[in-house]
């Protein structure tokens, strides 16, 4: 498909760090189409966010990216900084898991979201920009935007933050909106209105979303299509309601059965903790934590292949129905 | 699984009246501030004092009795030397016969002045290389701050005797400091030896704001250097600043006064005078038993240092995120 607004790939991040070089992310591909939602659900240390904060340039000096992440014509890996402050905001915006912080304290709500639009659109006058933030406040469901726009951030609860953040980062019409765990900070009913303020703006402003989460709830939500991370690599990606019913990867099948579901007693949790990245397994990196390992595992990294509804990156998916 | 968790939640309708509330009046982070520092009683206390000495000060030729060089009364009509305090001056007179109270307030004009100025300038520096150190890191950091290190390891009095002894024929410093006895001359010296402390305070405070959320926030949504230097930390920095330009002030009032008591202090022509000659010149007096000419001027000095570090302490409080809590 050619018409990806974000189009990755084979994108690498190595950490140098004291102890030697550590390897975040090991070859991710992905597209993300106009109006689409992409769920990128994983561990913690699966790679995830590491993934996108690099293609937006927000890593630190000690991070080294290859491949190719574009946006349209734009290729992100390797802009230079100007290059990249336009691309911010205006054609990808990214929110960030913390929203209480995510505020600056000494000024005005309304004017840190006038300041987001006049960063990018400099011929707008100061007027014109803050009527504008208060219709965008006004469109992420804050009520009463004429006045909460003349708050400060501490008059705001966590939710009402979020909101703020969400109207900052569709000020000016971003193609790709970037949601870092949008909702893991705020509880459960904030969470919903939230996520419906996000599948909102996806549909009437066409953007396109990648929801970077580990809640598998927020994920059947809300995607339409769901890839899974592991290791700093894709280890199965499908349409939303295959990752549920069809999954043909163990790993997914473990994240499904940590998950906690009415009527059934007990958990069952993916024994055993995620890779050290200094020295990935060569391989299948989910190998030692499977209980489907077999030999044939520790060979080549495995690729994403079609097996049955889903791609997998498990050498065994074929074998795998008959075994669960 | 699916199903369970599609199932539409009933999401209030964020513009009813129900969950529109009642807004409370909204407090901007300065008077928030402003209501932490009243409820510092010191500070409050001593910022009233302040600004009366400031009144009394800033208006020196309607509340002082006598001009600065002026005689209670001429020689002629009697003794008017070390005249101990009685209803024509209150404070006594010293001894060429002049008013010590209009001396003090007179003296407490050029003193505040040079610690205004001194304090400006060192805020000023130490602001610009704190915040390009803090901000930009690396090298540059690396560098500045040596330079601080080193700035911070000469003492003042080695660095007046280079400046007055050694530097006095090199033209442009002269041009620039101008006579080693003018005020220009002092506030630019401890301007020099002042801005270290502001440079290490605020470098610190821009390292910790530049990796603040609402900072990487910002970057993430496509702000430029400028608009994150000038937006995000130099305001969130204004209270930090503000207590250093207090402390600052106290500091270099006291140095003045210091190199006074050496007998390098200002000479502002005509026979002004300052807090710290007024001092110097109670040595004199010590021994004769003038206690007026002690006590006076040692007391406005200390009531004067005392306001402005209890204003800074309560400053220093009324900044402080921490202290959030507390307000009502």
């Amino acid at each position: 498909m050619t018409d990806a607004t974000l189009s990755i790939r084979d994108l690498r991040v190595t950490f140098k760090t004291l102890l030697g070089p550590v390897q975040a992310v090991r070859g991710v591909s992905l597209d993300v189409h106009p109006g689409e939602v992409l769920g990128v659900v994983g561990e913690s240390g699966s790679g995830k966010s590491v993934s996108f904060l690099s293609i937006m340039g927000l890593l630190g000096k000690n991070a080294v990216i290859e491949g190719s992440a574009k946006v349209g014509d734009v290729e992100l890996v390797g802009a230079n900084q100007k290059a990249m402050r336009r691309v911010r905001g205006s054609e990808v915006a990214m929110i960030f898991q913390d929203p209480l912080s995510a505020l600056n304290p000494v000024h005005r709500v309304g004017a840190q979201v006038a300041e987001m639009i006049l960063a990018h659109q400099r011929d707008m006058s100061k007027d014109a920009a803050a009527n504008r933030a208060v219709e965008l406040l006004d469109l992420v469901g804050i009520p009463q935007p004429e006045q909460r726009a003349r708050q400060y951030a501490h008059e705001f609860s966590g939710g009402m933050r979020q909101r703020v953040m969400i109207a900052m980062a569709i000020a000016n019409n971003p193609k790709v909106l970037i949601a870092d765990e949008p909702t893991t900070a705020l509880d459960v009913t904030v969470q919903a209105q939230i996520l419906e303020v996000i599948d909102r703006i996806r549909k009437e402003m066409g953007t396109a979303v990648v929801l970077i989460t580990h809640d598998l709830g927020v994920v059947a939500r809300m995607a339409d299509r769901v890839q899974v991370m592991y290791a700093g690599r894709v280890v199965e990606r499908s349409d939303v309601h295959n990752i549920f019913h069809e999954s043909r990867h163990p790993y997914t099948r473990g994240l499904l059965g940590s998950q906690p579901t009415l009527g059934r007693e007990r958990l069952t949790p993916i024994p055993g903790a995620p890779p050290n990245m200094l020295q990935p397994p060569s391989g299948c990196a989910f190998r030692a934590r499977c209980v489907h390992a077999a030999p044939q595992c520790a060979g080549d990294l495995p690729e994403l292949v079609q097996v049955g509804l889903t791609e997998s990156a498990c050498v065994r998916a074929n074998e795998l129905e008959a075994l669960v | 699984m699916r199903d369970a968790i599609s199932d539409p939640i009933e999401l209030p309708d964020p513009h009813s009246d129900a969950s529109i509330g009642v807004l409370k009046t909204s407090m901007s982070p300065k008077r928030m501030a402003l209501k932490r520092f009243v409820n510092h009683r010191a500070a409050l206390i001593s910022a009233i004092v302040l600004v009366c000495i400031i009144i009394f000060v800033a208006l020196a030729p309607i509340t002082t009795r006598y001009g600065v060089n002026e005689t209670i009364f001429p020689a002629s009509e009697g003794p008017n030397q070390n005249l101990a305090p009685f209803d024509l001056a209150w404070f006594g007179t010293d001894g060429n016969g002049r008013d010590l109270y209009s001396r003090i307030i007179y003296g407490a004009q050029v003193s505040m002045l040079i610690g205004l100025f001194t304090a400006i300038g060192s805020v000023l520096l130490g602001t610009l290389v704190g915040g390009l150190a803090g901000y930009k890191g690396g090298w540059l950091d690396d560098i500045l701050m040596r330079v601080t290190d080193i700035f911070l390891a000469l003492p003042l009095l080695v660095v007046l005797v280079i400046v007055r002894g050694m530097l006095k024929n090199v033209s442009w410093v002269s041009t620039l400091m101008g006579d080693p006895n003018s005020v220009r001359f002092l506030v630019i010296l401890l301007t020099i030896i002042g801005w270290m402390g502001v440079a290490r305070l605020i470098r610190g405070q821009v390292k910790q704001l530049k990796e603040r959320e609402f900072v990487e926030a910002a970057r993430a949504l496509g702000a430029t250097s400028k608009r994150i230097m000038f937006r995000h930390l130099l305001p969130n920095s204004v209270g930090q600043i503000m207590v250093a330009l207090t402390f600052a002030v106290v500091g270099a009032i006291a140095a003045e006064a210091t190199l006074s008591f050496f007998g390098y202090g200002p000479d502002a022509g005509s026979g002004m005078t300052s807090l710290g000659l007024l001092i110097r010149d109670s040595k004199r007096a010590v021994p004769p038993g003038y206690w007026w000419l002690v006590v006076f001027p040692g007391v406005f000095f200390i009531i004067l240092s005392l306001c402005i570090n209890f204003i800074g302490d309560g400053l220093r409080d009324a900044v402080d995120p921490k202290m959030q809590q507390e307000l009502k």
